[in-house]
């Protein structure tokens, strides 16, 4: 067993208000500045639809993550001789016309106008060229369905549906919409690491984060396609690919990442995972039905005795391990089993969970009068998101998975219901948590850690404190001799602890 | 003149090109970019980048290969018949290359977003490189078989640079264009350092045998995924 760490997230997608305060405080932090205004580190899409940059998800038509070829996998995008083939031309990359022109506005022109009969205007300029431009597109053109005739219904999720169910969808009367925030996934198996030629991606051994080597990276753009996230930037400026870097200078010092700390819904939970890397490739090549399940295997448990130790062996620092065993993340995705990574099927084993959102069950029309539909459990088929649509967004297809994830939500609220307004049917409660399968305490742990957690119970990191923070990451001993001396690289194959 | 262009100046282009490429890459890594603009515009760049690409580095390898194997170049071009492939190939690549460089010239100049991030150093060097190619496909055609008389002229001259001892008796009577195509190629060498070109010296080759993922360690250096380490 080879144990190592990962800082991974869970997203609580029913808690989403689609605020995009998180996108923003991303953007102030990190890529405000040139070359860098069309990236959103952190973007909010609404769903039905096309997401950022449009149509990501269509690996048709950009390549990204890893498709199973024989009995092992393979990059979508191309084989190695293929990368060389296209390092002059890289046919599957999206272009800036794929996200949108940035633009600022000329604001001198308010002011310098000279006095007449209209209100002054201050007219868009491109970020590229300064000049004036016509804005046709944004970073969220389609938010809250703004459009959606157009983006919603090009929702590549929404292929896997039915004729009927999809035009059902958009009847006003059924219409669905939900929020997902996308940050990079901080994959296990990163197909941005693997499409770069000059290896100037790597993914931390310590914490999990997938970094892009400014020194090393030369513009050769595979990464940009490879990721089927679409979670790589191109900086037009500096010929550099960019990435979320999970802000692992306030993580290393014990600070939730921006997008996390300023989110309003509070939906946002980050943890450690201990994950069995020597498995990696097992859970990303597992059968497309079986991908959820094996993901899961992939994380283990860390008050198991066994784990720890191999844990231990392998180097992860003790805060690690103890931070792993009140990780909030590990309670969503292995204890309560609510939390699902997105679109698997990628076959990256992306580290970001999301608990898919249960939005009220669709009403019916009786003699013009309308009434919910009653038993909640025998109408999943009616609920309003269908659960074909999230099954294609997060279990690779999976109803099962789904369905059971939806069942155990709403038992908790069922649960909820019954202690506060008291049961409409009798036993109503405990039916529907004997059908979930889960006790009314863990209905009531689940109830907790979503409604009521405080700041400490949504963010477990480990090293609370930078002078602590060191050991997690370097040894001490050194770092104190090597400080303020200004060592800028280290010797080759130099041993920590 | 001819001392100086054909004795001295290759000497300081190379010294330049070492010195300054060596510096750049120890003081200034994150420099060391191809630049693509490929993000900014997509379809003039495949009719440009790819004709140029494959064109010049299969002429360019042809030129160092028969540089530093005459006596197998030779023995290669030793019958009419594959002399005159090789010549109507290398001609036909050489085209191919002249086209390419001039659509990435005519691109930067007429897409305005690609003037914005065009640099001084981007003009010179496409300009550079272009009267290269145009020379040498007017050699070509002007001056047919160079690629054997490549081996009696230039390639000694070549060598004679390399042994420190530059005799320039062997380019000396060349006619002009051919002179400038060698001095030209010498300014290509003194420029490399100070342009995006030093993106041909980081081909990632070793991409074709390292593992996909990569694994990095803060103290323990790199490692592949699943070794156990
Ligand atoms: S989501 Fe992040 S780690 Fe995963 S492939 Fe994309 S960039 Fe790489
Ligand atoms: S800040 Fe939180 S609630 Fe607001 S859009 Fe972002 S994730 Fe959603």
């Amino acid at each position: 067993m080879d144990v190592r760490a990962q800082v991974s997230m869970v997203f609580h997608l029913d808690k989403c208000i689609g605020c995009h305060t998180c996108s923003v405080s991303c953007k102030n932090v990190w890529t405000d500045r040139r070359g860098a205004e069309y990236m959103w580190w952190n973007n909010v899409e609404s769903r039905p639809g096309t997401g950022y940059p449009t149509l990501w998800e269509d690996q048709e038509k950009y390549r990204g993550g890893w498709e199973k070829r024989g009995r092992g996998l393979e990059l979508r995008l191309q084989g190695r001789a293929g990368s060389f083939a296209n390092l002059f031309f890289n046919p599957y990359l999206p272009t800036l016309d794929d996200y949108y022109e940035p633009w600022t506005y000329r604001y001198a022109d308010l002011f310098a106008a000279p006095p007449g009969d209209d209100q002054p205007t201050a007219r868009p300029i491109s970020q590229i060229t300064g000049k004036p431009i016509d804005i046709e597109a944004g970073p969220n053109w389609d938010d809250d369905l703004g459009g959606s005739a157009i983006y919603a219904a090009g929702d590549p999720s929404l292929g896997k549906l039915s004729e009927e169910e999809r035009s059902q969808i958009f009847a006003l009367e059924r219409i669905f919409c939900f929020y997902l925030p996308r940050i990079c996934n901080h994959c296990l198996n990163p197909s941005c690491i693997a499409s770069c030629p000059a290896g100037a991606i790597y993914k931390r051994g310590e914490d999990g984060i997938v970094l892009v080597s400014q020194e090393k990276c030369r513009a050769w753009r595979m990464c940009i396609s490879g990721c089927p996230y679409k979670k790589v930037y191109y900086n037009w400026e500096s010929g550099k690919s960019e990435k979320c870097i999970l802000c692992y200078p306030r993580v290393e010092t014990g600070q939730a990442p921006a997008c996390f700390h300023s989110c309003v819904g509070r939906i946002r939970y980050q943890g450690v995972l201990l994950y069995d890397a020597g498995r990696i490739e097992e859970a990303a090549n597992a059968p497309a039905e079986r991908l959820v399940a094996a993901q899961r295997e992939v994380i283990l448990d860390p008050s198991e005795a066994t784990v720890v130790a191999a844990a231990r062996r392998s180097g992860v620092p003790d805060a690690m391990i103890d931070a792993a065993r009140k990780s909030p993340v590990y309670r969503f995705v292995k204890e309560f089993r609510i939390a699902l990574p997105l679109h698997p099927e990628f076959r990256t084993v992306p580290m970001l969970f999301y608990v898919p959102p249960l939005l009220p069950v669709v009403a019916f029309a009786e003699n013009g009068r309308k009434r919910l539909a009653g038993d909640f459990f025998s109408s999943l088929e009616s609920a309003r998101v269908p659960v074909r649509y999230l099954a294609s967004l997060l279990s690779a297809g999976n109803e099962t998975v789904v369905t059971e994830v939806l069942t155990r939500i709403m038992a908790v609220r069922i649960h909820r219901k019954a202690k506060t307004v008291g049961e409409e049917v009798p036993g109503e409660a405990e039916r529907a948590l004997s059908r979930a399968g889960i006790s009314s305490r863990e209905a009531e742990e689940i109830y907790r850690l979503t409604s009521l957690p405080a700041y400490e119970d949504r963010f477990v990191i480990p090293p609370a404190a930078r002078e602590s923070a060191i050991e997690s990451f370097e040894d001490p001993f050194a770092a104190k001799g090597e400080t303020g001396i200004g060592f800028l690289r280290r010797r080759k194959g130099g041993k920590g602890r | 003149m001819t001392e100086f262009l054909f004795g001295s100046f290759p000497y300081a282009a190379v010294l330049l090109a070492v010195g300054a490429g060596v510096y750049r890459y120890f003081s200034d890594r994150f420099s060391y970019t191809s630049h693509s603009t490929q993000f900014l515009e997509n379809r003039w760049l495949f009719w440009g980048s790819v004709p140029w690409h494959y064109g010049i580095l299969i002429v360019l390898l042809a030129h160092i290969l028969a540089a530093l194997f005459p006596g197998a170049w030779g023995l290669l071009i030793g019958t009419p018949a594959r002399l005159f492939i090789i010549e109507a190939t290398g001609l036909a690549l050489g085209l191919l290359a002249l086209f390419g460089c001039a659509l990435l010239l005519a691109r930067r100049l007429l897409r305005p977003r690609l003037l914005a991030v065009t640099t001084a150093m981007d003009w010179i060097i496409l300009l550079v490189l272009l009267l290269q190619v145009a020379s040498g496909v007017t050699i070509a055609w002007k001056y047919r078989w160079g690629s054997a008389w490549y081996l009696h002229t230039a390639v000694p001259w070549l060598g004679s640079l390399v042994r420190l001892r530059p005799e320039t008796a062997y380019v000396a009577a060349l006619p002009a264009v051919v002179k400038f195509h060698l001095v030209n190629a010498f300014v290509l060498v003194a420029l490399l350092p100070f342009t995006r070109l030093v993106h041909l010296f980081t081909i990632p080759v070793s991409y074709a045998w390292r593992p996909y993922l990569l694994f990095f360690w803060n103290r323990r250096g790199p490692h592949p995924a699943g070794d156990g380490k």
